[in-house]
């Protein structure tokens, strides 16, 4: 039924909208049927067009009383066998980062879009920036692996969505998707595709009651025996066995799930990595930035060649695994890295972990809520050369 | 030995509990387990969440059935996603009064307002029990705990009357020295369409009883019977005449439109 209902109510063809509204119509187009949001700028569109949406393709739509609770109930209907989706900002981001962590530790697959915007606190509530980028790797406690990817177009933020559904689903963890005020509110045309065009990953479901004795071990990632089938599986955020059981005291129990939870994202990191690079093969310089900054970026990469300047530009899409490799690679052949992003340099502190020492760093960092500009990147690039 | 009848409603690999001797939270779990078999609940019906918590341990592990155990004071709110993705289930949570009254006070405010099928067991034994014995929400005035070793200076939150005021379909409120009449308060919180809190004030011998010159089970026990104030005979007193007191009884008991019947009738007309 599904497909036909969505070839019925959106047709493919393009359409002109905002980056929210694309992240919202990709989440319908990857399966999402539970949406629970809180309302903050400047994620809120994703809220209106989720309750406008959703009831058409039999999903759910509830505003709850904050981010945590919003965060709770997309991992209790997860556990259900939907698939779920909250989003919110920057202050609501921070408030869900305790059950972002349960989520990692029960290995439940949902998504949670995080429209960021500028701070600390509530800093300027209706600009952008792109100050999460560390929060979505280490704002829960513990060790823990974290999946974040980030979109640079209103297009890409339904096919980043779509991507951080289907990577929820097959390694059954929390997914982040780090979009920023900018693109989030701009307006782009989009392609809608037919649903055939999707590739859509589901969860490993048990087929049978040996298979539901092991939800949280045995293999990589087990498959999930989700609520009401009579498998009585135990889900707690504690350390527990691979039964689901709980066992707090036994080192090598810990030890052996929180590896294993590791382990799924380290294992599979060729299959998770994403970057886009462009004009690297003969690069002198080059710029490496993420999310909406991409955008001048790559601008001033472009003018900078016809120049006759060698520019590269390496655009990061997963933040979270780092595509640090290729960065290493890529560095051993250039004299200068400029990295612009909307925050006080934060991205230039992963690609400073994958560089040697005698390439040259250059942060083109801009807050205040406006984005920057292909110029100033330019400027940068420049600067290097004279 | 006379095997435990209830038996087969726990997972035997699980036991004994962690509960102390004495903890009323062995009651609860007793009554819980009698009202779904008079009731005839298949426990692959249910879904039991909890929080954090002495109380949060009574289903988990223990229960046989689908078990969330979830992080401190979000109960509630877990509890709302699974009702929503499986309305034909009895979706039942058990938590402690400072799981589910104080850092999750405002999710079960809401649930009450939404009027979402859930039955919530709220375990009140007016401490916080696991971490040690600290200041509860629901601590009485002047009562000694670790956090308050001059006396309480707060005043107690009344759970059952203020959601029975936030819009629950239903509300009552009983001891664990009245198991007869709490297995006939669950039994109707698990039939009933809505948004349904049954609090049990139970007690805590160790943490709260010996700090408070009630040291044994039997003691708080026997405070509670004493202390125990009927709803109809406490309309009829004073406000000093009941300081101090429990109010017992059906706080409410009414029909409302509930939440996921709702959610599926929007569902149902974009179809």
């Amino acid at each position: 039924m599904s497909n036909n209902v969505l070839r019925r109510l959106y047709p493919k063809g393009n359409y002109f909208m905002q980056g929210d509204e694309a992240i919202a119509y990709g989440a319908i187009f990857a399966g999402c049927r539970f949406y629970a949001g809180y309302p903050i700028t400047p994620a809120s569109e994703i809220a209106e067009t989720m309750s406008r949406e959703l009831p058409k393709v039999g999903g759910y739509y509830i505003q709850m009383e904050d981010e945590i609770g919003s965060i709770a109930a997309i991992i209790g209907a997860s556990w259900t066998g939907l698939k779920t989706m909250t989003a919110t900002s920057g202050p609501g981001f921070s408030l869900m980062m305790e059950n972002i962590g349960y989520a990692i530790m029960t290995e439940t697959p949902a998504v949670i879009v995080d429209v960021q915007r500028s701070g600390p606190s509530t800093g300027q509530a209706t600009k952008g920036a792109q100050g999460d980028f560390f929060q979505a790797r280490w704002g829960t406690h513990g060790d823990h692996p974290a999946i974040a990817l980030s979109p640079s177009s209103v297009e890409e933020c339904f096919w980043i969505t779509i991507d951080a559904f289907n990577l929820s689903e097959r390694f059954r963890m929390p997914v982040m998707v780090l979009a920023d005020g900018i693109v989030g509110h701009m307006r782009e045309q989009i392609r809608i595709p037919d649903p055939d065009e999707v590739s859509i990953i589901e969860r490993k479901l048990p087929t049978n009651m040996e298979e539901t004795k092991y939800p949280f071990g045995r293999e990589l990632v087990p498959p999930m025996p989700i609520f009401g089938k009579g498998y009585f599986t135990h889900v707690t955020g504690s350390t527990h066995k691979e039964t689901g059981m709980r066992d707090v005291f036994t080192p090598s129990v810990h030890d052996r799930l929180v590896r294993r939870i590791h382990e799924k994202v380290r294992e599979h990191e060729k299959d998770i990595v994403k970057w886009e690079e462009k004009f690297t093969d003969d690069a002198e310089i080059l710029v490496i930035s993420w999310g909406i900054s991409a955008k001048p970026s790559l601008g001033a990469v472009l003018r900078a060649r016809k120049e006759g300047i060698k520019a590269g530009f390496f655009r990061v899409i997963t933040i979270h695994p780092f595509p640090g490799k290729r960065i290493n690679e890529l560095g051993k052949d250039v004299k200068a890295i400029v990295v612009p992003e909307m925050n006080l340099g934060q991205l230039i502190l992963e690609v400073q972990r994958f560089t040697n020492d005698d390439v040259k760093l250059i942060g083109v960092n801009k807050i205040g809520g406006v984005p920057i500009t292909s110029d100033e990147v330019y400027r940068a690039i420049s600067g290097v050369m004279s | 030995m006379k095997k435990y009848r209830m038996l087969k409603y726990l997972r035997e690999e699980v036991l004994p509990t962690t509960m102390c001797p004495g903890c009323g939270g062995g009651t609860v779990l007793n009554v819980f387990a009698n009202a779904i078999d008079e009731l005839g609940i298949d426990p692959r019906n249910l879904v039991m969440v909890s929080g954090i918590g002495c109380a949060a341990w009574i289903p988990s592990p223990y229960f046989k059935s689908d078990t969330l155990h979830t992080t401190h004071g979000r109960p509630v709110a877990f509890a709302t996603g699974i009702k929503i993705g499986l309305p034909d289930k009895y979706v039942v949570v058990i938590s402690g009064d400072g799981d589910l009254a104080g850092i999750g006070g405002n999710h079960l405010i809401h649930a009450a307002r939404r009027n979402i099928d859930i039955t919530v067991i709220l375990v009140n034994n007016f401490i916080y029990g696991m971490t040690g014995g600290q200041v509860a929400p629901t601590t009485p005035f002047g009562a000694k705990t670790t956090t308050t070793p001059y006396g309480n200076v707060e005043h107690p939150l009344d759970i059952s009357e203020t959601i029975a005021k936030a819009g629950a379909s239903y509300v009552a409120r009983w001891t664990t020295a009245h198991p007869f009449a709490l297995l006939k308060a669950i039994k109707k919180a698990m039939v009933k369409k809505g948004f349904a809190l049954v609090e049990v004030i139970s007690q805590c011998p160790v943490q709260y009883g010996r700090r408070n010159e009630l040291r044994t089970a039997t003691e708080m026990l026997k405070w509670f019977l004493k202390v125990s104030v009927p709803l109809k005979k406490a309309a009829k007193m004073s406000l000093e005449e009941l300081e101090g007191r429990i109010t017992i009884g059906e706080f409410v008991d009414v029909d409302r439109p509930e939440f996921v019947e709702e959610l599926n009738r929007l569902i149902e007309k974009g179809e």
